[in-house]
C-alpha cells in the first residue's frame, strides 16, 4: 500500500475554506478517524511545503488571546493538484510490504516451521482481538459514517490477513509433511 | 453451572465421522462463533447442539439437564419454545406475507392470531424490515428475506439462537444488517447465540470463537479459548 498523501488531504480540507493549522489537525484526525494522528509539526512542514509549491498561500492571521495563528487558503492552482491526485489511480500493490509476510519467510528461513507457526497462531490471535475490536465500534449507535468507514476498511484487511495465516498454516503443515516424509 | 454444554459429542454420516468427540461449554448470555474448515464439523455440531440431531455418542446437556437422549418430539418442542434456530437461507415459507411468517412459530404454539401478529409486526420492526410486514418472500430481497427469518427465529423470544451460517447467501452490506440486528436484539435480550461461520469477519461479532478441525476442537491455539466459557464483554 502506498503512503498517505498529507499534501493532498491538507489540500482536499482546505477545499471547505481556509484554515489554520490546529483547525487542519483536528479536521484531519476527525476525517480520518483510526488514522495515525497528524503531529502539528508535520502539519506545519506540509503547509510550508504546499506554500512554496504555489498551492496554498497565508490568508490572515488569527490572534485570539494567544500566540499568532496564520491560516492558509487554496491559491488558484490548488484545487487542479487536488483534481489531479484526486483521478489518479493508485497502483493496486505495488509491493508485498507487510511485517506479518516477512515474519513468517524469516522464521522459515532461519529457524523451522514450528516457530512460523507458532507465529501465525499467536498473530492470528491478536488480529482476532482486534477484529472484535473494530466491529464493535462500527456496530455501536454512536458510530459515525468517518467512524464506520474507517472500521470497515481495517476489518476487510484484517479478515484478508486472516484468511491468508491459515491458507499459510495449512500450506506450511503440508510442505512440512512433503519433506519429512 | 454451565449453560450449554456438549461432552465428548461423536457423529457420523453412515460411514464418514463428522464429530469426533466435541467438548464444548457455552456460557448463559454468550454469543459464540463456531469456525473452522469446510467440512470440520461445525454445522453437524450445532444441529446436535440444537438438538435437530442426535449425537451416535457424547451427551448434549442445557441447564443441567441432557437433552440427546430426549424424543423427537421432546426435541422438537424444545425447539419451538426454548431454542431460535437460523440457517444460511431463510427458509420463510413462499406462500405467507412476511408478518404471517414471522407470526408462524407463535401460532403453533397456541398464541391467539391478533397477538401473534402484534409480536410478528414488532419484530419486523426491531429487525428493520417493518415495510415489507404484507409481502411474500418472492418479492422481497435477500437482505429483507434474512431479516425476516430472524424475526422469525427471535420471536418466541428463545433462551437460546443457533444461527448457521446465516449471513453466507448475502452480501456483505446486507449480511452485516442482519448480524448487526440479530446481535444487538441477542444482547438486549440475554440470548445465547451459536454461530456458525466460516468467515472471519462474521466471527468479530462473537464474543468468543471456538475452532473445530477434522471433527474436534482445536486446541492448537488456533482454537482460541476453547474450553473457557466467559470472555464477554
Amino acid at each position: 500500500m502506498t503512503r498517505v498523501s498529507t499534501s493532498h488531504v491538507l489540500l482536499g480540507l482546505l477545499a471547505t475554506g481556509p484554515r489554520h493549522g490546529y483547525e487542519l489537525k483536528r479536521a484531519h484526525d476527525e476525517r480520518l478517524p483510526r488514522a495515525r494522528p497528524l503531529a502539528f509539526g508535520q502539519v506545519y512542514a506540509t503547509l510550508a511545503r504546499l506554500h512554496r509549491d504555489g498551492l496554498v498561500a497565508p490568508a490572515g492571521q488569527e490572534r485570539d488571546g494567544g500566540p499568532d495563528r496564520t491560516a492558509y487558503a487554496l491559491t488558484g492552482e490548488g484545487p487542479h493538484a487536488l483534481d489531479r491526485w484526486l483521478a489518479t489511480v493508485e497502483p493496486p500493490m505495488p509491493y508485498v510490504a507487510s511485517t506479518l509476510f516477512a515474519k513468517v519467510v524469516v522464521a522459515l528461513l532461519v529457524a523451522d516451521v514450528d516457530r512460523a507457526r507458532d507465529y501465525l497462531i499467536a498473530q492470528r490471535r491478536a488480529h482476532t482481538a482486534r477484529l472484535r475490536e473494530l466491529t464493535a465500534v462500527k456496530t455501536a449507535p454512536t458510530a459515525s459514517l468517518d467512524d464506520v468507514l474507517a472500521a470497515d476498511f481495517a476489518i476487510a484487511h484484517l479478515d484478508a490477513d486472516l484468511r491468508w495465516l491459515h491458507t499459510t498454516l495449512d500450506r506450511v503443515a503440508d510442505w512440512h509433511r512433503e519433506v519429512h516424509s | 453451572m454451565t449453560y450449554l454444554q456438549a461432552r465428548g459429542v461423536v457423529r457420523a454420516y453412515g460411514r464418514t465421522p463428522a464429530l469426533r468427540g466435541v467438548t464444548l461449554d457455552v456460557a448463559e448470555g454468550e454469543i459464540v462463533a463456531v469456525t473452522g474448515p469446510s467440512g470440520c464439523g461445525r454445522s453437524t455440531l450445532l444441529h446436535c447442539l440444537a438438538g435437530i440431531l442426535r449425537p451416535d455418542a457424547g451427551q448434549v446437556t442445557w441447564r443441567g439437564e441432557r437433552i440427546d437422549g430426549w424424543s423427537e418430539a421432546a426435541r422438537s418442542r424444545l425447539r419451538r419454545t426454548e431454542f431460535g434456530v437460523l440457517f444460511q437461507f431463510g427458509q420463510l415459507v413462499a406462500e405467507l406475507t412476511a408478518a404471517e411468517n414471522v407470526a408462524l412459530p407463535l401460532l403453533l404454539a397456541g398464541t391467539g392470531r391478533r397477538e401473534a401478529r402484534t409480536a410478528a409486526l414488532t419484530w419486523l420492526e426491531r429487525l428493520g424490515v417493518a415495510e415489507v410486514a404484507d409481502v411474500r418472500p418472492g418479492e422481497m430481497s435477500g437482505g429483507q428475506q434474512q431479516r425476516c427469518a430472524t424475526a422469525r427465529a427471535l420471536v418466541t423470544e428463545p433462551r437460546v439462537l443457533f444461527a448457521d451460517e446465516p449471513t453466507g447467501a448475502l452480501d456483505t452490506l446486507a449480511g452485516e444488517q442482519v448480524l448487526t440486528h440479530l446481535v444487538r436484539l441477542a444482547r438486549d435480550q440475554h440470548t445465547t447465540v451459536v454461530l456458525v461461520t466460516h468467515e472471519p469477519r462474521v466471527a468479530g461479532y462473537a464474543d468468543r470463537e471456538v475452532m473445530l478441525r477434522d471433527g474436534v476442537v482445536d486446541h492448537s491455539g488456533l482454537g482460541l479459548d476453547a474450553s473457557l466459557p466467559g470472555g464477554h464483554r
